[in-house]
């Protein structure tokens, strides 16, 4: 999505500020995974704000439909039977995009301003910047962007950035008929969720708890867990999800260290040449060979 | 017509074609890759008609040049066998750096320097074609874990060829009439003498 903005927090592949004179309120999508019934009104409305149309798939025998997140298909609800207490628990998933504080995608990102992330903490795709080298997947601990096999660009899940840009709340917020999920500033968000898992707790879910998780610096799409100690259980939600010590090397660390050391080599090789000057070719051994030449 | 018919014949042009086919592969892969690595080389990917050319054309680049460049190995492997005198070379390195290379122990086709190089292009080629196909996200999708390690070692093993080939080339400057050896094959038997002794003996059997 592309908009005018002046407040953008970070760009992917840039080294100077960004266009930042203006701060907004950080907000959050709260997902209350206790309360969700898995009908996918939330799919439907990404679908039709979006305008995007997966292809039609086939049943795979479960709820999951489509089975993954792609290029067309931003949010998808998972869905898992996990046994506990000796009752069968449904527990069911809105996946998509964390919008995590610290962004493996924009960190891995190599082109300028492919990915940007606004002090609203929203992470969004400009798809008129990519080039479609699939590094946001290489760095992304949630497993999240697409490539689309139509364009070769990367997708995924905008927190409809242009509703929110203009005041609305997101279009699946706005379509979910049981109230599960939640729009506005992170701090209110984390009120409500505190007050819901006051609630779980007292029902008897006493590892009930929020999911945002700081080894990204928090995200701003956070759920409420019945069990909280073990996301794993809710279609492999990461426990600890940090950005991969590899990335952080890759595109940390390495870039301006092999930078550093080719321009060394390089200005080495100069400075070699002017201060020792050329290995020329001795003119006594040219001369030897001559004489043995001659007649 | 040639300057001088006793001048030594170092490189077929079937050598020459192979080692120039090469040559620029990596300059396009070294220019293209880099612009992907460090935001302060992206605009090398206007070479290359933009960003998204530039993400296309490199792997298949790649490919081209990891071809051209096993068969350069095979054309060169047997004389780049390490032997004790390329060792002795190769810990007197600084005598040579400093323009000093006479008293140096006498240097087959190629010296040790040109031999560690070899062994590490080869080395260095092989690591970034197998990773470079890992990397490859419009045709495969592996494992993220193995993507992410293979991003790291197909930085640093370009990083460090790309040192390697700036060496590579300064040396081809800096040792006078060693740039001819690779536009049209020879070389004086002057310089065979001074730089690569035992092969001029070889040759002219002297
Ligand atoms: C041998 C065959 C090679 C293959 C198949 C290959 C493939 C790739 C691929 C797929 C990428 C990701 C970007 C893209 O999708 O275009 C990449 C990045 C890169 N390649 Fe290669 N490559 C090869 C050889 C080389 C060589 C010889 C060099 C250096 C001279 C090089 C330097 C780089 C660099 C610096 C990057 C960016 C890495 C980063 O972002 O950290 N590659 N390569
Ligand atoms: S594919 Fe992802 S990492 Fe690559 S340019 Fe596009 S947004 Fe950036």
């Amino acid at each position: 999505m592309a908009l005018q903005s002046l407040d953008i927090k970070q760009r992917s592949a840039t080294t100077t500020a960004t266009p930042s004179v203006r701060q907004t309120v950080e907000v959050a999508k709260l997902i209350d995974v206790t309360t969700c019934i898995g009908c996918k009104a939330c799919q439907a409305a990404c679908m039709e704000w979006n305008d995007i149309r997966d292809e039609i798939g086939t049943c795979s025998g479960v709820y999951d439909n489509p089975t993954d997140l792609t290029e067309n298909s931003w949010t998808v609800m998972r869905f898992a039977e996990v046994e506990e207490a000796g009752k069968l628990e449904w527990l069911i998933r809105k996946d998509g995009c964390m919008h995590c504080a610290d962004p493996g995608c924009l960190k891995a990102c190599p082109s300028p301003g492919a990915i940007i992330q606004y002090s609203n903490g929203i992470v969004d795709f400009h798809e008129e910047n990519c080039i479609g080298c699939g590094y946001c997947i290489t760095g992304c601990p949630f497993n999240v962007p697409r490539i689309s096999k139509k364009d070769g660009k990367a997708y995924k899940c905008t927190l409809c950035s242009d509703r929110v840009a203009v005041g609305q709340a997101p279009a699946c917020v706005k379509a979910c008929p049981t109230g599960a999920l939640h729009f506005g500033a992170k701090e209110d968000m984390q009120d409500y969720a505190a007050s819901r898992i006051i609630d779980l707790k007292s029902r008897g879910y006493d590892q009930a708890g929020l999911y945002d998780p700081p080894g990204v610096g928090g995200t701003h799409v956070m759920y409420v867990l019945h069990h909280a100690d073990r996301p794993g259980l809710y279609s492999g939600l990461p426990k600890d999800p940090s950005i991969s010590p590899l990335v952080s090397l890759w595109k940390g660390f390495a870039k301006p260290l092999a930078t550093v050391a080719m321009a060394a080599v390089a200005l080495g090789s100069l400075f070699h040449y002017v201060t020792k000057g050329p290995n020329e070719v001795s003119k006594q051994l040219e001369d030897e060979l001559e004489k043995e030449d001659a007649p | 017509m040639i300057r001088n018919p006793k001048d030594l014949t170092r490189y077929t042009p079937q050598e020459r074609v192979n080692h120039w086919l090469g040559g620029i592969c990596f300059i396009l892969l070294a220019l293209s890759g880099l612009a992907f690595f460090h935001p302060a080389f992206w605009p090398l990917t206007q070479l290359f008609g933009g960003g998204v050319w530039a993400r296309i054309l490199h792997p298949f680049i790649g490919v081209l040049m990891a071809g051209s460049f096993l068969s350069l190995f095979l054309r060169f492997r047997s004389l780049n066998v390490m032997t004790p005198a390329d060792k002795e070379w190769l810990s007197r390195a600084g005598e040579m750096l400093d323009g000093k290379d006479h008293n140096l122990p006498e240097q087959g086709k190629y010296n040790g320097g040109q031999k560690l190089m070899f062994w590490a292009l080869a080395i260095g080629m092989l690591l970034l074609l197998i990773t470079g196909i890992v990397l490859w996200r419009a045709y495969f999708n592996l494992p993220v874990d193995v993507v992410r390690f293979a991003a790291v070692i197909h930085a640093a093993a370009a990083a460090v060829l790309i040192a390697v080939v700036m060496v590579h080339i300064y040396a081809a400057i800096w040792v006078k009439g060693t740039m001819r050896a690779m536009w049209y094959g020879t070389v004086t038997r002057a310089w065979a003498k001074q730089h690569h002794r035992a092969w001029y003996r070889q040759v002219t059997g002297k």
